[in-house]
């Protein structure tokens, strides 16, 4: 707790330099603290491990491990696939928030509903089933006898099959961030480029992508990180065709299990770490040279009118739509469907065996939906009421303290979910000073997931704040609104949108996530990650398509009951209503 | 009980000095305006006193409290100076209604509903906006959205109001309706005004006194009409009024605040700031300025001059004559004259200041 001691010491200091020197605003820099515990203290015990050799501080592991070949060469794959990944999401992602928030394509909320779901669906999900579409076993492609001869090398099993489905994973991020954006550029910015007489590719490149660009480089930078500490994708493909990136070298450390195993792992942790903090710095670096904020009313939506090209355009988002959700998702329901893993599926032999197994003989699906779902919502919600008040002090008041946290609090979400699920056991095994033990109880998978997930919900709405006009809060001010009442009244609602983008992010995230609860699960406390993998990795492959199946037709319902309730809800709020 | 001053206040944006040493006093309910060119420093310097912004030196205190003061650490924030502020632009809340942005002071004071309706719909009426109550403020027009603004402030009385040029949408009409209602509320309640403006007639109709700035310093601040006749620097000269400021040389002065200046071949008598006239070196560094009021056309006069330019104002022209090389005056005509036409002019009267002060500053 020394480093708690020291941030205690640190805040007088920052609170003289302060403009407002009010009690409230002092409080705001508490709430840093159960930041720094939950998301920050983990990850510097498990450092600890990389800088003491059997209690001694020793440069050992270090030595060991940056000297070895393997090191660097899952380093380069892995900036490889993260690199590449991020450019797909962001063409896939940018394309489709331009099109969608700009112009006036028909059927938005249908098409931003469908770009949603592919990344509900879990990596490791994803990756297996594209794996069944593109491979010689495919139960889709047999079914219409275009599956490539038996033997035929699976085209995925590559570092650009990797980087394909990284990107078709994270394409939703960039959407999402960029989105929420778009939303917030006033009309009058474009119609008055346009009457300067930009038009067409002047405007897009000159007006648009400029005032877009804090949410293109948050959605970047986003994904990238996100790709980065993927665990399930070049697990699935780059394993058999023996492209190990950072995650899948912690993974196969781990199931070594030497007695240096902890120290090795917290170094290749820390090199994850430091390059998820770079490309975070550059990220930080590149958006601070651009304050654009956006002046002006927000809220009557832009409609470009794409004319005679709008039908070719919307062609082309809908086949997107099909390439990336429909086909592989279809893979799933017939992987579900067939009687037995790798056997033709046709009219006559599909069952439902594998749902009615799930579903009514074993009850550890239902447990394991509760769970996750319980898990899932109430961090959505804990953290979008943190992150309101944490994104005021970062964007509002930044000081020294508030930048490195920023950073920081990156990095329990590009590590490894078994990496901070490590670093969480190691904690909270036995919390000091109170000595209760978390391990083994769904607490430990909530403060996981508080830390991983702090920052998908934090981002959108510092990107919003970043971009509200100033003079609004000010204005609340002057009439004599104190900073709760300020948050309340006049940042929230504004904020509303990005929030709620975020806790949805959140929420689908942590719905399906796998390999943070991984390590965490205990039996009675599994979630439907685990479910599905433990099912996956015991054979039972149908049945994890069935789980599989069954997660994406529930989160569709909890979406379509968003959808419902959207007339009553602040406009902007679900992310998919326009 | 809500007298403004300021003293010697310094604010930078990184290296440039937005303000320098700027000192400022007004008095409990005074109106003052901040007229200046754009990018003088006005908004800050409102921004300064609204508690938006820290000065980065000297003290800032509202009806005797001080409120910024950094080298005691004193900041008070703006929540709790209890001042109207209107912005530039507009900053109304675009999820609330019209209504409830104008009632969100009282809201946050706690009134109840009942007296809140009441006083929100007197000030929706003070601003002609009474039937657009409901509407949200994205469906109004700029000048709507600007007296919407206005009637935020207005509503929860504040013991001193900043404005930040609150007319510049509005047309011509309005503008005079709304001059009217400020004056009105000025009158009713007493309350100290801050009225930045980059308008000049507006300043003079409704200021009882006019700061004028440049460049992050107050060059003058004084009653709109010694402003005009006595302006301080060269600066001042050239901004307010429709004046010219011309070199010249050959002062003579003469007891009683007057003197007599050589223009051209002649010399008229004007009136001279007393601080050059006792400066001694009066004849390198004098400028003349002449209002085309005091200046008119008549043929016999023996100052000559060439009409260079005639514009017609409405009832009547003014015209530039030129006199000589460097010399160049601004003259009301009741007739049209010919460019080119030789006309003799008579000046009634002038004023002789130093034209280099606060240049150096
Ligand atoms: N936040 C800021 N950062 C850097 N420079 C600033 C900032 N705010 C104002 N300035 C600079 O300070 C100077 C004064 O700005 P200010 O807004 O006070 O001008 P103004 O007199 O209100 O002009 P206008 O009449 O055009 O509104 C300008 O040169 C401006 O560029
Ligand atoms: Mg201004």
């Amino acid at each position: 707790m020394q480093a708690t001691g020291r941030l205690r010491g640190a805040l007088p200091g920052i609170m003289t330099r302060s403009t407002g020197n009010r009690s409230s605003d002092r409080l705001l820099y508490w709430l840093l603290l159960p930041v720094f515990v939950i998301s920050i203290l983990p990850i510097v015990r498990l450092a600890f491990e990389g800088v003491f050799v059997g209690g001694v501080p020793s440069l050992d592991y270090f030595r060991d491990v940056l000297g070895s070949g393997a090191t660097w060469q899952a380093t380069a794959n892995s900036l490889y696939t993260a690199g590449l990944g991020t450019i797909i999401s962001l063409l896939i992602g940018g394309a489709f928030a331009f099109l969608v928030a700009l112009t006036d394509v028909r059927a938005k909320a249908a098409l931003v509903f469908c770009f949603m779901i592919p990344m509900m669906i879990p990596p490791q999900i994803t990756a297996l089933s594209w794996v069944q579409l593109t491979g010689p076993s495919s139960a889709l492609l047999n079914a219409f006898g275009m599956a490539p001869p038996m033997g035929s090398p699976q085209p995925l099993y590559s570092a650009e099959g990797i980087a394909l489905l990284l990107g078709i994973q994270h394409a939703s991020i960039v959407f999402l961030t960029l989105r929420a954006n778009l939303r917030m550029i006033p009309r009058e910015q474009i119609e008055a480029a346009r009457l300067a007489g930009a038009r067409g590719g002047r405007l897009w490149w000159q007006i648009i992508l400029p005032l877009t660009s804090p949410g293109l480089i948050a959605g970047t930078a986003m994904a990238f990180v996100t790709a980065l500490g993927n665990f399930g994708i070049p697990a699935m493909l780059g394993i058999p065709a023996n492209y190990p990136t950072l995650p899948t070298l912690i993974y196969q450390k781990l199931a070594g299990f030497g007695p240096s195993v902890l120290g090795e792992v917290s170094v290749l942790a820390m090199l994850i770490g430091a390059i998820a903090i770079c490309g975070v710095a550059i990220h930080h670096r590149l958006l601070a040279n651009r304050d654009y904020r956006l002046m002006g009313m927000v809220g009557r939506p832009l409609d470009i009118r794409l004319g005679a090209r709008r039908s070719l355009v919307e062609t082309v988002l809908w086949a997107a739509l099909i390439a990336i959700l429909v086909v592989p998702l279809m893979a799933l329901i017939a992987t579900s469907l067939v009687p037995a893993f790798g056997v033709k599926l046709d009219f006559t032999n599909f069952s439902f065996d594998a749902f009615n197994q799930v579903l009514f003989v074993q009850p550890s699906t239902i447990r394991a939906f509760h769970n996750s779902f319980l898990l899932s919502v109430g961090a959505a919600v804990m953290l979008v009421l943190v992150c309101l008040p944490l994104a005021y002090v970062m964007v509002r008041k930044p000081s020294k303290l508030t930048k490195l946290i920023n950073l920081l609090i990156e990095v329990p979400y590009a590590l490894p979910g078994v990496v901070l699920a490590i670093a969480c056991i190691l904690l909270f095994i036995k919390i000091p000073v109170i000595e209760i033990s978390l391990y083994g109880t769904l607490g430990i998978i909530f403060i996981a997931y508080l830390a991983r997930f702090l920052v998908i919900a934090l981002r959108p709405v510092m990107n919003s704040f970043t971009q509200l006009d100033p003079a609004l809060e000010e204005a609340a001010q002057a009439c004599g609104a104190g900073l709760g009442r300020r948050l309340r009244d006049v940042l929230l609602p504004l904020a509303a949108p990005s929030a709620a983008a975020g806790a949805l992010l959140v929420f689908l995230t942590a719905f399906n996530e796998l390999t943070v609860s991984a390590l965490l699960w205990s039996a009675g406390n599994e979630t439907l990650g685990v479910l599905i993998f433990n099912l996956d990795d015991s054979g039972d492959t149908v049945l994890a398509s069935a789980v599989a199946v069954l997660v994406v037709l529930v989160v569709i319902a909890l979406m379509s009951c968003f959808q419902l309730a959207s007339r009553r809800l602040p406009k902007g709020v679900v992310p998919w209503q326009t | 009980m809500a007298d403004i001053n300021l003293s010697r206040i310094t604010k930078c944006f990184g290296d440039y000095r937005a303000l320098n040493q700027v000192s400022l006093d007004i008095s409990d309910g005074e109106f003052v305006a901040l007229l200046g060119p754009s990018g003088c420093g006005k908004t800050t310097l409102l921004r300064l006193m609204a508690g938006f912004e820290e000065p980065g030196e000297g003290q800032i205190s509202i009806g005797g409290q001080v409120v910024a003061d950094p080298a005691k650490g004193v900041m008070v924030s703006p929540e709790d100076r209890n001042l109207g502020i209107v912005f530039q632009s507009y900053a109304l809340w675009p999820h609330m209604s019209v209504s409830r942005n104008v009632g969100y002071p009282l809201e946050v004071r706690g009134m109840n509903r009942a007296d809140r309706d009441r006083r929100i719909s007197e000030a929706l009426d003070i601003v002609a906006l009474g039937p657009y109550a409901d509407r949200s403020p994205a469906e109004l027009s700029g000048g709507q959205r600007q007296r919407v603004a206005l009637a935020r402030c207005l509503v929860m009385e504040p013991r001193a109001v900043l404005l930040d040029e609150p007319l510049a949408n509005l047309d011509v009409h309005l503008r005079e309706t709304m001059q009217q209602a400020f004056l009105d509320f000025h009158r009713r309640t007493g309350a100290t005004m801050i009225y930045v403006t980059h308008d000049q007639a507006e300043a003079m109709a409704m200021a009882d006194r006019i700061a004028v700035m440049d460049k992050g310093h107050i060059r003058q601040m004084a009653a709109p009409e010694t402003l005009y006749r006595e302006p301080a620097d060269h600066m001042v000269a050239g901004f307010v009024g429709a004046g010219s400021v011309l070199p010249i040389t050959g002062v003579e002065v003469e007891n009683g605040g007057t003197c007599s200046v050589k223009l051209g071949d002649t010399r008229i008598a004007a009136r001279v700031c007393p601080k050059l006239a006792s400066s001694g070196h009066i004849n390198g560094q004098a400028g003349l300025c002449l209002r085309p009021e005091d200046v008119w056309v008549e043929d016999e006069a023996p100052l000559r001059g060439k009409v260079e330019d005639c514009v017609y104002l409405g009832g009547r022209f003014r015209l530039s004559v030129r006199i000589d090389d460097e010399h160049t005056l601004p003259v009301y005509a009741n007739r049209r004259a010919r460019v080119g036409e030789p006309v003799g002019l008579k000046v009634a009267d002038g004023w002789v200041f130093d034209r280099l002060a606060g240049e150096v500053a």
